[in-house]
């Protein structure tokens, strides 16, 4: 049952065949068997995803009305505040916190019946690429255990291609949502900024995070991304329109007459031959499921990444202040009459990790009297001219592709001391989240040097995150007949599943 | 040693900068829908927006907008098309976010004045206050710092932190430098905050009640040699509670600065604190090394763009100005300008205006609230509009006094009775008994016992010594407690004496 799609399973519960208890339980039992091994989970909520799965049974029992995913269950990242759950975003100064509400994500999953499993592991404040950057240790990759799972949201996408869950949710500032479904061969989608409330995202970069929905199927990741967008009054750059009809567009994967453009800047030089190749492969299937496909550049990519590390890092050093001991999380060092400010700057020193206090450090500087010009300011400007080149390449084509990553998953600890070289994983990814729109990333295969899964990105003008899924279930389903089976039926098994 | 003021405007010319805080009275706070109730159970009125929790965010409270957009046109601004919010970054304990959000380089309103007149050596002069901004932002939290000698932060045992003012809807009105108000200035800032709070109430847009801190100015003061081009270092003046104190802390700061530009020594850019007890500013927090803020745009809200039909609606719906409000009622209700000046400084306009609306003479209307309920008001050290007598009860006094049912002095019993609390003036009147003795022959039997009781009295007025009639109307007057109407008992006496 673990193994089906997100949508099978809830047509065996629509069907009577099993019930949420039953799916729910198998989940967790799966948990308990493999995840001491890929560790995606920092709390797995064992007696409330059951009370949930109850509940969702019962009503249906009743012959209630149920949403298309009721029972299925779902695992959250841990960024994500859940009422009374333990929330860390995978740092120590969170550690031990219930938030006392849900994340209108949250509010969204409980009211069409999705099973909350519990929460999973992330970069602190979804800063990283690998969950390294985790308080509480790194996720490990399914497909191979010394290897990051990507991240931050590597214990999301970790948990699909490890079958603890059929969904998950993710957030992506950078890339954190595509880059680890493209290292673990899973679906990422980063829907157009405002498409998907932030409240109760904790917030890592305001203008930037977007919440996103994560499977293993196309289909399965529109109809999630159906549950968890809308308009919210509750955040104030939420977009207050129609949702876009991405189940509909899945399950047509149609692209017949549609023009995809390569994006120049996004390949080439610095990306791994495998990447390459299945990329190119990719861009075949396409053509041969009726695709143009055209060439654009957008010349301004190139500042993209140098761009997002002042914004990202200007905005965290902002959003960060609120962790001060005063109110939540933990709190260092209040004895002997210390002081307020000695607690703030003990709790801080102790509680955030060493990417956070890096990103704290540049905000600061890069938002400085004197400097916020120069760096802010000209980031800013940055910005534009990436919007720029997305609106003049979506002049000549209806998406914009590239491969997600530059490379497969690396090795745990490869690049843990070279920030720089971490950073650059995200090239791809920056410039999506820069202009607002959206992105997705879906797996076109295994490199064949290291036999590790390739994201293939998808990029559509803003509010029209449909195309992506038009594009992404053609790929996906024009690779399945190639294969005969899903990529992930290749994944190793894993230490406990027999 | 110490100089006079009279030294310090010889010599020096005062430069004013006023900052003004207005608490807004919405329901709810600027950017949750938490209650604002003031005085309520300390961290009662709070939510996960405005305690800063993790993943919480603004959302802006269009009333707050509005009133804010009320304020600048009254104030005869600018109203921007497009504004922001942006963060003001610090760190402080009752701070939840530790950033403000606040606007900053793009206000709501811009390019105001409010003309106000004081009385000068030559009569009534008006000066004209240019307003630079009017922005909106959201209040902290309160402190309360407990032990240690200062009640500040510094120094405390520990501290408690009430977040029911966090998020609170504020707005800054900024002045342009104010000079050219020699030795007025320290009147000119009483003036400017006294009809700046006269607009705000008659916007109803706050309470700017300044005791409890729903008005808050902040004063900036500097000095520069008479004729000299340049600014002298200014003073930022907090915690400055009333209006009296607003003229004081000018005042004192003026001398302060003085003394220390005399000595040849430097005037320190800082924030100073006014302490009621001294009328003098004690030494907050040095702003030399001026704080980082590290502003930048909030990006979890929008730019606030008012379209321009709204901005005229709002336009169309001011309400008449206070100083034309002001004019119109000296001239309703014939008021010299000196009683009009004692009306206005006793804070007595609105509530004399109601009393007359119901009916009341306007003349007695004022000689009630200025009079004896001031007076009892003062008693108790509360405001009149406190105390427990409505514009109505005041009324129906006149009017019973107009019709002869009280006296004068009854009357004022009826008024201390229903300030006590006794209930509205009939109950008064009932329960304590109070009504004229308008029986004649009750007080015919009176006047006779009075002159029985001293017959040398009445013979001296029978002999046309009409003065000393005033031992009988007393007598008269006591026997009858007082419930008697001393002229009728006058006129009945001296008949009865055959004068």
């Amino acid at each position: 049952m673990i193994r089906l799609s997100a949508h099978e399973m809830a047509s065996a519960l629509e069907a009577g065949e099993t019930t949420s208890e039953k799916l729910t339980q198998e989940h967790l039992d799966r948990i308990s068997s493999v995840d001491a091994d890929v560790h995606a989970f920092l709390y797995v909520d064992t007696e409330g995803a059951l009370a949930q799965a109850r509940g969702v049974d019962a009503a249906r029992k009743n012959g209630e009305k149920v949403g298309p995913l009721a029972g299925v269950p779902l695992a959250l990242k841990d960024v994500m505040v859940q009422k009374g759950v333990p929330t860390t975003a995978g740092s120590k100064i969170l550690e031990g916190w219930r938030p006392p509400y849900d994340a209108t994500v949250v509010k969204k999953l409980k009211d069409a019946g999705i099973v909350i499993l519990g929460k999973t592991n992330m970069d602190e404040f979804a800063m990283g690429s690998s969950t390294e950057n985790s308080a509480y240790g790194p996720t490990h990759n399914p497909w191979d255990l010394s290897r990051i799972p990507g991240g931050s949201g590597g214990g999301s996408s970790a948990s699909l291609a490890a079958f603890e869950a059929p969904l998950a949710i993710g957030t992506d500032t950078g890339g954190s949502i595509r880059q680890p479904a493209a290292v673990t061969g899973t679906v990422g989608v980063k829907p157009t900024y405002g498409g998907v409330s932030r409240y109760g995202l904790i917030a890592f970069s305001s203008s930037l995070d977007q919440a996103g929905p994560c499977a293993r199927t196309v289909l399965d990741a529109a109809l999630l991304h159906e549950v968890i967008a809308g308009h919210d009054t509750h955040d104030a750059t939420s977009i207050d329109a129609p949702v876009p009809q991405v189940v509909k567009a899945a399950r047509d994967g149609n692209v017949k007459g549609m023009k995809i453009g390569v994006v120049k800047e996004l390949n080439g030089d610095g990306y791994q031959a495998g990447v390459r190749s299945r990329f190119e492969e990719s861009l075949e299937l396409l053509a041969k499921a009726g695709a143009e496909i055209v060439e654009v550049s957008c010349p301004n990519f190139e500042y993209a990444l140098a761009a997002y590390y002042l914004i990202a890092p200007s905005e965290c050093s902002s959003n960060l202040a609120r962790f001060d001991a005063m109110r939540y999380g933990i709190r260092v060092g209040d004895e002997n009459g210390a002081s307020a400010e000695s607690v703030m700057n003990l709790t801080r020193e102790v509680g955030f990790g060493r990417e956070v206090k890096r990103r704290i450090i540049l905000g600061t500087y890069a938002l400085s009297s004197g400097y916020y010009d120069a760096y802010y300011g000209s980031a800013q400007k940055v910005r534009t001219l990436i919007m720029n080149d997305f609106t003049k390449a979506f002049e000549t084509a209806d998406v914009l592709v590239s491969p997600t990553c530059p490379t497969t998953a690396f090795k745990i600890g490869e690049k843990a001391n070279d920030p720089l070289a971490m950073y650059l994983n995200d090239i791809a990814t920056i410039p999506v989240n820069m202009a607002g729109i959206g992105g997705m990333s879906v797996p076109c295969g295994l490199a064949p040097e290291d036999g590790l899964p390739v994201g293939f990105q998808i990029m559509a003008p803003a509010m029209q995150d449909q195309r992506m899924y038009s594009v992404g279930a053609a790929l996906e389903a024009s690779l399945l007949t190639e294969w005969g089976a899903p990529l992930l039926s290749r994944i190793p098994a894993l230490g406990g599943a027999k | 040693m110490s100089l006079t003021y009279e030294d310090v405007i010889a010599k020096y010319e005062p430069v004013l900068g006023l900052e003004v805080h207005v608490e807004l009275n919405t329901h709810s706070k600027m950017f949750c829908g938490c209650a604002t109730v003031f005085g309520a159970e300390p961290n009662t009125q709070t939510c996960p927006v405005c305690l800063g929790m993790p993943g919480a965010l603004p959302v802006v409270n269009e009333k707050a907008i509005e009133s804010s957009i009320l304020i600048g046109l009254a104030l005869h601004c600018s109203v921007t098309p497009f504004s922001r919010f942006s963060r003001k970054n610090y760190f402080y304990p009752d701070m939840p976010k530790n950033f403000q959000i606040s606007q900053y380089d793009e206000p709501i309103c811009v390019n105001g004045y409010v003309d106000v007149e004081i009385e000068t050596d030559e009569g009534p002069k008006q000066f004209r206050v240019e307003i630079e901004r009017v922005h909106m932002e959201e209040d902290t939290g309160k402190s309360l710092h407990v032990g240690g000698a200062t009640g500040r932060i510094h120094g405390a045992d520990y501290s408690l932190l009430d977040f029911n003012r966090a998020g609170i809807p504020l707005v800054e009105i900024v002045t342009k430098i104010v000079p050219g108000t020699g030795k007025y200035a320290p009147e000119v800032a009483k003036a400017y905050v006294a009809e700046l709070r006269d607009i705000l109430r008659s916007l109803g847009v706050s309470d700017v009640r300044m005791e409890q801190g729903s008005l808050r100015c902040d004063a900036n003061v500097s000095l520069r040699l008479i004729g000299a081009e340049t600014l002298g270092t200014r003073s930022e003046t907090k915690n400055v509670n009333s209006l009296r104190s607003v003229e004081r802390a000018v005042r004192g700061e003026m001398i302060r600065h003085a003394e220390l530009l005399n000595k040849g020594a430097r005037v320190v850019q800082e924030t100073r604190h006014f302490q009621e007890d001294t009328g003098l500013t004690r030494s907050g927090r040095s702003k030399e090394q001026a704080e980082d803020y590290r502003y930048f745009p909030e990006p979890d809200l929008v730019p606030v763009e008012p379209d321009a039909e709204w901005i005229e609606k709002l336009r169309a719906s001011l309400p008449e100005q206070p100083t034309l409000r002001r004019k119109r009622l000296q001239e309703e209700w014939s008021v010299p300008d000196k009683e009009m000046a004692a009306m206005i400084n006793a804070d007595a306009l609105d509530i004399v205006e109601a009393t007359v609306k119901l009916g009341a003479d306007p003349t007695r209307a004022r000689g009630w609230w200025l009079g004896e309920i001031s007076r009892l008001a003062n008693e108790k050290d509360v405001a009149i509009a406190d105390l427990a007598i409505s514009p109505a009860d005041v009324a129906e006094i006149v009017s019973l006094v107009s019709k002869g049912e009280l006296t004068d002095q009854l009357a004022r019993q009826v008024v201390e009775g229903a300030i006590s609390g006794e209930g509205k003036p009939a109950q008064v009147m009932e329960s304590r008994g109070l009504k004229v003795v308008s029986d004649e022959s009750s007080l015919m039997a009176a006047i006779e016992n009075a002159i029985a009781a001293q017959p040398e009295t009445a013979e001296k007025v029978r002999n046309g010594h009409i003065p000393a009639a005033g031992a009988l109307i007393g007598a008269v007057m006591k026997e009858t407690k007082g419930q008697a109407d001393a002229a009728r008992v006058r006129e009945l006496l001296l008949a009865h004496l055959g004068q």
